[in-house]
């Protein structure tokens, strides 16, 4: 027999979840805090960027992906992990071309957000500087590969929200790449300035032309709810 | 060109912005025959900005320099107002953008003043350098180095309140500003500004007393004739943020007026020289040759009919009567004309904040987009070239970007060549002296060498002396 509730601890807080929810799903409800990045709710739980992992029973894994199951011991904000999530999120800032200061998403981006909370200032790793391209060849939509973090998140809006699959992945390892149908621009596929994808990507890879810094400092997202390590802006 | 027969070279010039070399060629008579002042310019920016969409040019060409970023930001953002089809902003936004201006314009001349130039000015430029420097300001003259940080902190103070942040700002935007002042913000503002103003008055007054003092010595120190060249408004008073080109010679003549921003390649030249980096402008109708100019405070002085601040216009008389009118060339007198402005600058930030229009929210216009866009901006170092082509996807194709040091290189080198004939020529010994010259003679420009960020204070000097082989003979080095 199924039972209608689940309990598990989360850094030694009993947690209550619903059978079929993901220890993120539980910890959101519970009000604990979790990092993430890739995940956004509508769509299927994939761990793509794995900032969310936690230990449960000792094991390792992405806790939106990871069913919640009666009696588990998740460790979530301590050392060990969040030391394995600035890891992460630094390779994601090295692995690709990030210049906030001259970003317009600077402020409102999900990747500097979550290094913020991690208390990352500086990368650990060497910048890689790759070679990524830029796409301005729609009229209302401005794409710069520099800033992609590869989390998949405009590729299922587009295909499970929009129905149109302008998107895809290719290539494999450090090759994997955001890429559009082969030989085609943005400017050739169907997309649209409406279309959800568009208010879908963290970072400042999918922009909507024209915008740039039409929200002054001071009244972007983190500027409002700064994490306390965040920097102030002088 | 036969090889020179000694070859000095003094790096890096200490107490500038940057770094930079001087290098002086001497013949086998034992005279300076060429003076060069090496400037590592880092030209890389107008590649880079290649390819990026032009509402981000503001925000990311403010990087070229950390001493005045808000020069490069608003003009920037002048280019892409005239790329999205604006020739006037809302009275809101130039408000603010001018405010931004006047605050950058404030702070940087107190910073030049107080943490660059003055100790020369205190001390005198032949003291030791032991004491002559801002530590020694500040030990022998603390209130007035409190007031040099005061009055930069308050320029920096209207910086973040009109462009979000003390450096790297987003405030303007294509077509106007992101953001009006807020009545909280400029209450902030008001309490201290009649100090600033008498601060500015007295600094004012260590200038001129200094140059009126050392008259004699200064009047032939680094100078040439030279022609002028800045912005001015319609009327022909000093404008810092927006105008029309206009040239005189070094007697006063006109050699154009009321060029446009748009048509200055039909008016100037740029020349590459192979041993630099950076280009060599001059103004075409005269040549190569004759056509070389100064720009900034001096210039800008030298140039305008008149101030339209009350203070400032007074103190510009003054020095516009000594020397009748006439443009005044002495090199040393950009410091004195440099506080000319920062008098000026603080009397549009009191007339700015008491006006209302700094709080309205009409701040972006937006008119039919163009492909072609040139600004130009008095930024605190002299007139500040920006010129962009933005093809139909919104992408910047071409920029190319003339800053104040630039137009101030052939001038620069001039100075150099000046101090080293005067104290090389029949005896090429490195002497103290020299060494402290040629520094002096430099900075009088404000010049910012590599465009880049660096450490304020001291960075060592090494002199090298060559024979005409390229054979080290020699070498001098000062803490
Ligand atoms: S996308 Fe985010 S992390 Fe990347 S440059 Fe922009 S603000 Fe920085």
């Amino acid at each position: 027999m199924s039972k209608d509730k689940i309990t598990f601890t989360i850094d030694g807080c009993e947690v209550t979840a619903q059978p079929g929810q993901t220890v993120m799903q539980a910890a959101d409800a519970a009000n604990i805090r979790i990092p993430q990045l890739c995940y956004l709710e509508g769509l299927t739980p994939h761990g793509s960027c794995r900032v969310c992992i936690v230990k449960a029973n000792g094991r390792l894994d992405t806790s939106c992906t990871l069913p919640a199951v009666e009696g588990m011991v998740v460790e979530n904000n301590t050392e060990e992990i969040n030391e394995y999530r600035r890891d992460l999120v630094d390779m994601l800032f090295v692995e690709g071309n990030h210049i906030c200061p001259s970003c317009e998403k600077s402020g409102d981006c999900e990747l500097q957000g979550v290094a913020y909370e991690l208390g990352i200032t500086a990368p650990k790793y060497p910048y890689q500087f790759p070679r990524r391209e830029t796409d301005a060849s729609h009229p209302d939509i401005f794409l710069d590969l520099n800033r992609c973090i590869l989390c998949a998140r405009c590729v299922q809006t587009s295909r499970d929200l929009d129905g149109k699959t302008v998107f895809e992945f290719v290539g494999r390892g450090p090759d994997k790449k955001l890429a559009i149908r082969p030989g085609a621009r943005l400017a050739d596929t169907e997309l649209d300035i409406t279309d959800q994808v568009v208010g879908s990507c963290p970072v400042g890879t999918i922009l909507k032309k024209r915008v740039g810094f039409a929200v002054p400092v001071g009244e972007r997202t983190y500027d409002k709810e700064p994490h306390p390590e965040q920097p102030v802006s002088e | 060109m036969s090889a020179p027969a000694k070859r000095v070279i003094i790096e890096p010039v200490t107490r500038v912005e940057g770094h930079g070399k001087v290098s002086i060629y001497m013949d086998e008579q034992n005279r300076v025959q060429q003076a060069r002042l090496h400037i590592v310019e880092f030209r890389g920016f107008e590649r880079f900005i290649q390819g990026r969409p032009y509402w981000e040019v503001p925000v990311l060409v403010q990087r070229l320099c950390g001493i005045c970023p808000v020069s490069h930001h608003l003009c920037a953002a002048k280019a892409m107002d005239q790329i999205v089809g604006v020739d006037k902003l809302t009275p809101a936004a130039e408000k603010i953008r001018r405010l931004a201006h006047y605050g950058q314009t404030f702070q940087s001349h107190a910073l030049h003043f107080f943490h660059l130039c003055s100790p020369d000015l205190l001390f005198g430029f032949d003291a030791d350098p032991a004491i002559r420097n801002v530590i020694g300001v500040i030990r022998e003259y603390p209130d007035l180095a409190k007031q040099g940080v005061l009055m930069r902190k308050y320029g920096q103070e209207v910086i973040k309140a009109t462009v979000g942040k003390k450096i790297h700002g987003t405030g303007a935007i294509p077509g106007g500003v992101n953001k009006p002042l807020s009545v909280a913000e400029r209450d902030v503002l008001l309490p201290d500004l009649e100090q600033m103003l008498e601060w500015a008055v007295a600094t004012v007054k260590i200038a001129k007393d200094y140059t009126a003092e050392h008259l004699e010595t200064l009047k032939d120190f680094a100078t040439s004739p030279t022609n002028h060249v800045s912005i001015v408004r319609q009327d022909g008073a000093m404008d810092l943020y927006d105008g029309n080109l206009r040239a005189v010679s070094p007697e006063g003549e006109r050699i154009f007026d009321g060029v446009k921003p748009m048509e200055y390649t039909d008016y100037f030249q740029e020349e590459v020289r192979d041993w630099s980096y950076m280009k060599f402008p001059f103004i075409k109708s005269l040549g190569r040759e004759e056509g070389w100019y100064r720009v900034g405070p001096l210039s800008r002085v030298n140039v305008c009919d008149f101030i339209d601040t009350p203070a400032a216009e007074k103190e510009r008389q003054e020095f516009m009567a000594l020397t009748n009118g006439k443009p005044n060339n002495i090199t040393m007198a950009y410091h004195w004309t440099r506080m000319i402005e920062l008098l000026h600058a603080i009397e549009k930030i009191r007339e700015l904040l008491h006006d209302p229009d700094l709080q309205s929210d009409d701040l972006v216009l937006q008119g039919e987009r163009r492909e072609e866009a040139v600004a130009i901006i008095e930024a605190p170092r002299g007139s500040l070239f920006h010129h962009y082509q933005v093809n139909e996807q919104d992408e910047v194709v071409m920029a190319n970007l003339i800053v104040s040091t630039t137009h101030n290189n052939t001038a620069m080198n001039t100075a150099v060549q000046r101090v080293a004939e005067d104290h090389l020529d029949g005896q090429p010994e490195l002497t103290e002296g020299m060494l402290n010259h040629v520094e002096v003679a430099i900075r009088a420009y404000d010049p910012c060498l590599s465009c880049a960020t660096h450490a304020l204070g001291q960075m060592p000097l090494v002199v090298s002396l060559f024979d005409h082989q390229g054979n080290l003979i020699a070498r001098k080095s000062k803490a």
